[in-house]
């Protein structure tokens, strides 16, 4: 009972941070780049992405005996279309504006790697729940990554935040920081600072392996 | 020691079975979704039009819908239309200028834009993209890049002198060789893109630019009710 406990939490826990899609396995770098020049673009994109992860998750996990494995990646790629289409439709219906500002990428998630690699990798090999969690904790983990890039972005780039200007007169805008460099830029920094402190934790967890006796 | 697990082969049935079966429940989802969100998406995109309208041709302070009639006339009309067109008034009720949707196939899809001719000037004076799918990064620069929207300050489709096309089809050249006003200046690694844009203008505009001019002094004021 308490095995399975910690195997749940750890299926949501391991996509915010071990296993971040964005920091750790660096996947879905084209929406992660190209839509993350403002906070709210970043925001957008990673809550679309995310119920797409876990829509797709379900629907796999509870069709995994009923997809046989030679069809497996056409049906995982009709599955997740049909709900990238549903989430165009919807975020249309929300704001037109916002549609246009997310461009061709909301229809670009159909190819985003880390949704067909969730599905074949885990989603088509555990009960819905489980993939519920891991669709959820990858979700979680690749919109907070995004808005990490995007909040840097749009501060130093826009000098607002969500739309909301920061330091009026009292800061010159980097221009490069919403041009498409302006993402690797951003994107570098995370990965230092986030490869920085993973590597310190290891070290960390070695050294007190080290000195229990 | 064992080897590689034999799994048994799949049955054509099971195969049929499976790509029909999601197939079908992902059109049954598709299909609901878009009926549910169809009537919000049209209201949103009405919206849009209205306030593109008023980007593209600031000076006018009403609109009237126009569509063309079997006999080359324009009439007024509510009726909507794929890609309709409007007459433009300032607050007097002057006519300003006509609002044009025109549509193409530019690199990745159809382009879809609106455009906005001045009766004064003969020529184009404003340019929005309503709908397009080129690439970010590239195509996408049709919207934005600032010396490509200079090209819609005044372009150039004055009428031949028996007004029934235009005296110089509007052509696009590569970025910075422009010299004539009928010109665009297209965009470096947007090529395609910028091309297909002088395309859609120049065939939208040999067509309505005729009708508008034969059609305007029907319409030159107009009681208004309706606002951009």
């Amino acid at each position: 009972m308490l095995g399975k406990e910690v195997s749940a939490t750890d299926d949501f826990v391991k996509g915010l941070w071990r296993e971040n899609p964005v920091f750790v396995q660096v996947l879905g770098m084209c929406p992660a780049l190209a839509v993350s020049n403002t906070a709210i673009n970043a925001l957008t994109m990673g809550l679309a992405t995310t119920f797409v992860l876990i829509m797709s998750g379900m629907s796999v996990s509870a069709l995994r005996n009923f997809i046989p494995r030679e069809a497996r990646i056409v049906s995982y790629i009709c599955i997740i279309a049909s709900f990238v289409t549903a989430v165009d439709y919807v975020i249309m219906a929300i704001s037109l504006e916002l549609h246009r500002s997310l461009g061709a990428f909301i229809a670009l998630i159909v190819v985003n790697c880390l949704i067909l690699g969730r599905a074949e990798a885990f989603a088509s090999k555990n009960t819905v729940s489980r993939a519920t969690l891991d669709a959820l904790g990858m979700g979680a983990g690749f919109t907070v990554a995004l808005l990490w890039i995007g909040v840097v972005r749009e501060i130093l780039g826009s000098n607002s935040l969500f739309g909301i200007a920061l330091f009026p007169d009292a800061f010159q805008t980097w221009t490069v920081m919403v041009l498409p460099s302006g993402g690797f830029f951003a994107m570098a920094m995370w990965l230092l600072l986030v490869n920085w402190l993973k590597n310190r934790q290891t070290e960390s967890q070695a050294q007190t392996q080290e000195l229990t006796p | 020691m064992t080897g590689p697990v034999q799994q048994p082969p799949t049955s054509a049935w099971s195969m049929y079975r499976a790509i029909v079966g999601i197939g079908a429940l992902c059109g049954l989802l598709i299909v609901t979704v878009y009926q549910t969100t169809a009537a919000r998406i049209r209201e949103n995109q009405e919206r849009f039009l209205a306030m593109a309208v008023a980007q593209v041709l600031p000076a006018a302070r009403s609109t009237l819908g126009v569509a063309l009639t079997e006999d080359g006339r324009l009439e007024k009309t509510g009726e909507e239309f794929a890609l309709p067109i409007f007459l433009g008034y300032d607050a007097s009720g002057k006519l300003v200028g006509a609002v044009i949707t025109a549509e193409g196939m530019g690199y990745q899809d159809k382009i879809r834009v609106l455009y906005a001719y001045s009766f004064d000037l003969d020529a184009i004076v404003g340019f929005k993209v309503l709908d397009s799918k080129e690439t970010p990064g590239l195509g996408d620069r049709i919207e934005k890049e600032p010396h490509f929207l200079a090209n819609f300050e005044k372009l150039d489709a004055t009428l031949t002198p028996g007004g029934d096309s235009l005296l110089h089809p509007i052509v696009t050249v590569k970025q910075g060789q422009k010299i004539n006003p009928w010109e665009l200046d297209g965009i470096t690694g947007a090529t395609i893109t910028s091309e297909a844009i002088g395309n859609i203008l120049n065939n939208s505009a040999t067509t309505w630019a005729p009708v508008l001019e034969r059609n305007a002094q029907d319409f030159a004021i107009v009681e208004l009710t309706e606002e951009p």
